[in-house]
């Protein structure tokens, strides 16, 4: 930003922060040094408008509240003034300890999505006194993936709670649908982001990774449009539709070998026969993925119940038969 | 909408004159730029552009004023700037949610602190933290193995740790020398120097079977540095063998998760993805071929379908169920 223009927007400020009469555009213009002089020509007079209008959102859009409004019933125009009870950042003492904290969480941000907003929390935070001391040594790196291009106009749609529109595309699809959704916010989930919401063409709520959005999504319509749930738990909603009912599944294993199933599994004592198999019982939410997994185990890992998982798995392995040569 | 740096610069302009007051003994100038995360040139340029500022009038009793000593500066006169701005939704949501995940995490001995910081913070972001929040984190929060990590890093110990390899299915023990714990893509990391393969390593918690803190000091040698983990956790290996597959539709995200150097649309199987994996280790591409249970077909190199195949072959023998005859081509 010019220095012109930054130094006229801290003049506008500190003006209108002293005052508490509404002040007209007339006497801004009159008192605040940068802005176009009155000559009396039209021209000046809309160059003066122009630029009062981008000081005006500009410092909207930082959160300064500028208040419209009349002092007395005499006035033949709207003033601007600014209250200092909602300018100001109320008053927050923190703890070495309790600074350290927010240093530390503030370091989630470093590389993501909101690192921007991050930091001038910080810089305002260390104006109100406290000493963040973001330095401090600890060997303990929260941090978020970043880049992904999605989570902006999703971040913000939720935030103004606008009605999104976006193209989807799941891997098992050849072209993305156009969904229409009321977003709820925005989730972090075992490392992927998710928009979270209610998919209007479908009525119920949804997930959607980010990373699966095609192009950029856009806001349509009034901000404030909906009410998300009042209880609503975002995570939740993500580990709701990802988790599910659970499956009881029971198979024996050579032993030494399914290092990886033993760890999650109960050992139910050695197997019937004489070649030393265990057997294990194992819990599942994804009885897919748990297959999967059983199936890659090949001659180590036997399924004994319940059928549907041992029909799952043989099916695996006759697909997997058909691919080569016999050995 | 105004570029992020001009918002910055107003931000911080704002900020200065009450960090100032803040601290009526003075700052260093270096030490406020640290504060601000910019160059001390930069800040004296903002603090010169202060000077210029008042209230209307702008005579000398008017202006901001500022005093010089050395290297310090501290505020004299403040036009009435003396607390920042308050903070906009989007500051009180990225210091709301960091601080919520902070508290989510298991064996942070700093709980109580974070838990009194987010308490002093949400009140006062005001009606900026009100609302329901829009971002949420959530982080695999069960690693028991965090405190016993965090105290060998805090105390500078080695640690000996027994360690599931998923790639080789193998339970592992090992001595390793601690250098930092991450948290990636929702999960911790422990990156270690590992004394058994002589490298730096990136240990999953929700591997470590059992950890215990040694009495021996930590001591990584000088060649031991932190991985970049920008591209993730996976690092591709360039030089490494290519395997090549085709990926039927379901099967399309292991293009998403794994590092792939080439990914090109086929028509057998419909639909599908041709991509190039690059590792040394074909047990693991072993593994992930017969974990995706047929909706990946093994192309290169020759050997992995076949070898996959008369795994598959030998495990129908067990079920006593017949194997179908082999088409060769897997379509």
């Amino acid at each position: 930003m010019a220095a012109k223009r930054a130094e006229r927007l801290v003049n506008l400020v500190i003006a209108l922060l002293s005052t508490r009469q509404y002040v007209t555009a007339a006497r801004i213009r009159a008192t605040v040094p940068g802005y176009e002089p009155d000559d009396g020509t039209e021209r000046a007079d809309e160059a003066f408008k122009r630029m009062f209008e981008r000081d005006k959102a500009e410092l909207r859009e930082m959160g300064v509240p500028l208040e419209t409004g009349r002092t007395s019933v005499f006035d033949t125009e709207d003033g601007y003034r600014i209250a200092r009870a909602d300018y100001e950042l109320p008053e927050i003492t923190l703890t070495g300890e309790e600074a350290a904290a927010v240093g530390l969480a503030l370091r989630l941000w470093e590389s993501a999505q909101l690192a921007g907003a991050a930091h001038s929390a910080l810089v305002k935070l260390k104006a109100a006194g406290v000493d963040v001391d973001t330095g401090r040594a600890i060997p303990l790196q929260p941090r978020l993936d970043a880049g992904e291009p999605a989570f902006e106009p999703c971040y913000t749609a939720a935030r103004d709670r606008r009605q999104l529109e976006f193209d989807y595309r799941r891997p098992d699809e050849d072209t993305p649908t156009r969904r229409h959704v009321q977003p709820w916010g925005v989730v972090a989930w075992h490392g992927r982001w998710y928009l979270v919401g209610l998919d209007l063409d479908r009525q119920a709520p949804r997930q959607y990774r980010l990373s699966r959005v095609v192009g950029t999504p856009k806001a349509t319509g009034p901000a404030g449009a909906f009410e998300p749930p009042a209880d609503l738990d975002l995570a939740g909603v993500v580990a709701g539709q990802v988790g599910g009912e659970e499956h009881l599944v029971v198979v024996r294993a050579r032993p030494g070998t399914a290092i990886g199933l033993r760890r999650h599994a109960t050992p139910l004592g050695p197997a019937d026969g004489d070649d030393g198999d265990d057997r294990l019982e194992l819990r599942t939410t994804e009885p897919g993925a748990l297959a999967d997994q059983l199936a890659a185990y090949g001659a180590d890992v036997l399924v004994e119940a319940p059928r549907e998982m041992r029909d799952a798995v043989v099916a695996r392995l006759t697909r997997l038969a058909a691919m080569g040569e016999p050995a | 909408m105004s570029s992020p740096a001009a918002t910055d610069r107003m931000t911080r302009l704002l900020a200065l004159v009450p960090y100032l007051t803040a601290r009526p003994d003075g700052v260093a100038l270096a030490e406020a730029a640290r504060d601000f995360g910019v160059a001390e040139r930069q800040l004296r340029s903002d603090l010169e552009l202060l000077w210029m500022c008042g209230l209307p009038g702008y005579g000398p009793g008017d202006l901001i004023d500022l005093s010089f000593e050395g290297d310090r500066v501290r505020v004299t006169f403040t036009a009435g700037m003396v607390r920042p701005l308050r903070l906009t939704t989007d500051e009180a949501v990225a210091l709301v949610v960091a601080l919520r995940t902070l508290l989510e995490l298991p064996g942070l001995a700093e709980r109580e602190a974070v838990s009194r910081a987010l308490a002093k913070v949400s009140a006062a972001a005001g009606h900026a933290g009100d609302r329901v929040t829009p971002v949420a984190v959530s982080v695999d929060a069960r690693e028991e193995a965090l405190a016993v990590v965090r105290e060998g890093l805090e105390r500078k110990r080695a640690l000996h740790l027994h360690y599931y390899v998923p790639t080789r299915d193998e339970r592992t023990e090992r001595t390793v020398d601690p250098m930092r714990l991450i948290l990636v893509d929702g999960r911790w990391y422990l990156e270690a120097w590992c004394r058994r393969a002589e490298g730096v390593r990136l240990f999953r918690l929700d591997r470590v079977d059992d950890v215990v803190v040694l009495d021996e000091p930590a001591a990584p040698p000088p060649e031991a540095h932190g991985r970049n983990l920008d591209n993730g956790v996976y690092q591709p290996e360039p030089d490494a063998p290519a395997v090549r597959l085709r990926l039927a539709r379901n099967a399309r995200w292991v293009a998403d998760y794994y590092p792939v150097d080439s990914v090109a649309p086929v028509e057998d199987p419909p639909g599908g993805l041709a991509v190039t994996l690059r590792t040394a280790d074909l047990a693991w591409a072993r593994r992930l071929v017969a974990s995706l249970g047929g909706a990946a077909v093994a192309d290169e190199p020759g050997e992995l379908a076949a070898q996959v195949a008369a795994d598959a072959r030998a495990a129908l023998a067990r079920y006593g169920v017949e194997s179908p005859q082999a088409s060769g081509s897997g379509g």
